[in-house]
């Protein structure tokens, strides 16, 4: 995955939250459950959100809050999970 | 006696919160609504909030979805709920709606079944008396999302029984959950409370004294509350709120409960909150 195409995942992502919680600005690596930056109800419209627009369907065994607990952990995890569906094709 | 399962009438928000609760617990939930469209959209909710339950709260368990899908039955005819042993009602907060309801639940259940009155802000006693078993029935009401919070208010009418409060309370050691027991009048402790915040808030808006963000920052960094009052009327859907701040005025005939014109006005203009897009805030389309 390339440092442009990150940055857009990043992005992406950002602006998701923003225009969720009416605040202009995020910290990246701001915790947005232990913050109270979003609540709990929030937290399904989020990884709701994630498999729509990137197209992947979080597994059991990746459901775990640290994977969405902020904009970079989130990031992170979609560009693995992009990154495994691409070595996934090849590999075939 | 264990409950096996529950009869959810109405599949809005606290209906399917009550439904992923009783899936998540084992118990079998019965869904009933008027339409295969609202059915269709609570299912997708009930097995999503199911889905990611366990991730939000380390003590709900991994349930797969065929596994919830056999917990759960989606219904438009009332009579499929007779073979349940408690009901829960979440029908829209209009008197006429659920006592109509009401009736028919008399014809459907047999007479030793509870019903557990899932209201805003109706009082128990009045919702009982369109019953002929006014012992049967108790106020539950739940808090969103249902299955993450582990307290409800519950509230005893004036004919209430020991016998019906035990078997709610054998429900709800089933679900791990805590009642807060209080006495009926409209509004009960929590609404009669929380919609003075948000209608005062709305006027605090109204007299152009700041913006909702600044209104709902106090309560969430002053006072430390999750949301503030305007975000969570939008929440709760503004045409909800104003329906209950009705019902206080009308009960209790005090001033205090006069609905804000400016919540009003916004209704009439279709800005409901989150379930519209727009309410005191805007929601893209994705976060509705």
């Amino acid at each position: 995955m390339s440092t442009v195409q990150t940055a857009e995942i990043k992005q992406v992502l950002r602006a998701f939250i923003l225009s969720s919680i009416n605040m202009k600005n995020l910290d990246d690596d701001a915790n947005l459950f232990e913050s109270g930056i979003v609540n709990s109800l929030f937290a399904v419209q989020w990884m709701t959100f994630i498999e729509k627009t990137f197209g992947i369907e979080i597994g059991v065994e990746d459901l775990d809050i640290q994977n969405f607990q902020s904009v970079n952990a989130a990031t992170a995890f979609v560009v693995k999970q992009n990154g495994d569906a691409r070595s996934a094709k090849s590999s075939r | 006696m264990t409950v096996s399962s529950v009869g959810v009438i109405g599949a809005g928000n606290i209906g399917t919160g009550v439904a992923t609760d009783l899936i998540l617990h084992g118990i079998q939930a019965v869904v009933v609504d008027r339409s295969e469209d609202i059915l269709c959209r609570a299912e997708k909710e009930i097995l999503s909030n199911v889905r990611f339950a366990p991730m939000l709260s380390k003590a709900l368990p991994r349930i797969s979805a065929d596994e919830a899908r056999r917990r759960l039955t989606l219904t438009t005819e009332l009579s499929d709920i007779a073979p349940c042993q408690f009901i829960v009602e979440n029908v829209t907060e209009d008197w006429k709606v659920k006592k109509d309801l009401y009736a028919q639940l008399e014809r459907v259940m047999p007479p030793e079944i509870c019903f557990g009155a899932n209201t805003s802000c109706l009082s128990i006693t009045q919702i009982a008396s369109a019953t002929s078993r006014p012992a049967n029935v108790v106020g539950v009401h739940f808090m969103n999302p249902v299955h993450l919070k582990q307290t409800v208010e519950v509230i005893r009418g004036f004919h209430t029984s020991d016998a019906t409060m035990d078997v709610l309370m054998e429900l709800f050691a089933q679900l791990k959950k805590e009642a807060i027991v209080v006495g009926d009048l409209p509004g009960f402790v929590s609404n009669r409370i929380s919609h003075l915040f948000m209608n005062e808030a709305a006027f605090v808006l109204q007299d152009q004294l700041t913006t909702p963000e600044n209104i709902d920052g106090i309560f969430k960094k002053c006072f430390g509350h999750k949301m503030g009052p305007l975000e969570t009327a939008d929440l709760i859907g503004l045409d909800t709120v104003v329906r209950s701040l009705d019902v206080l005025y009308e009960s209790f005939q005090d001033p205090k409960y006069r609905c804000c014109p400016l919540l009003r006005k916004m209704v009439h203009a279709g800005h409901l909150g989150r379930k519209s897009g727009r309410g005191f805030y805007v929601y893209p389309e994705q976060n509705v």
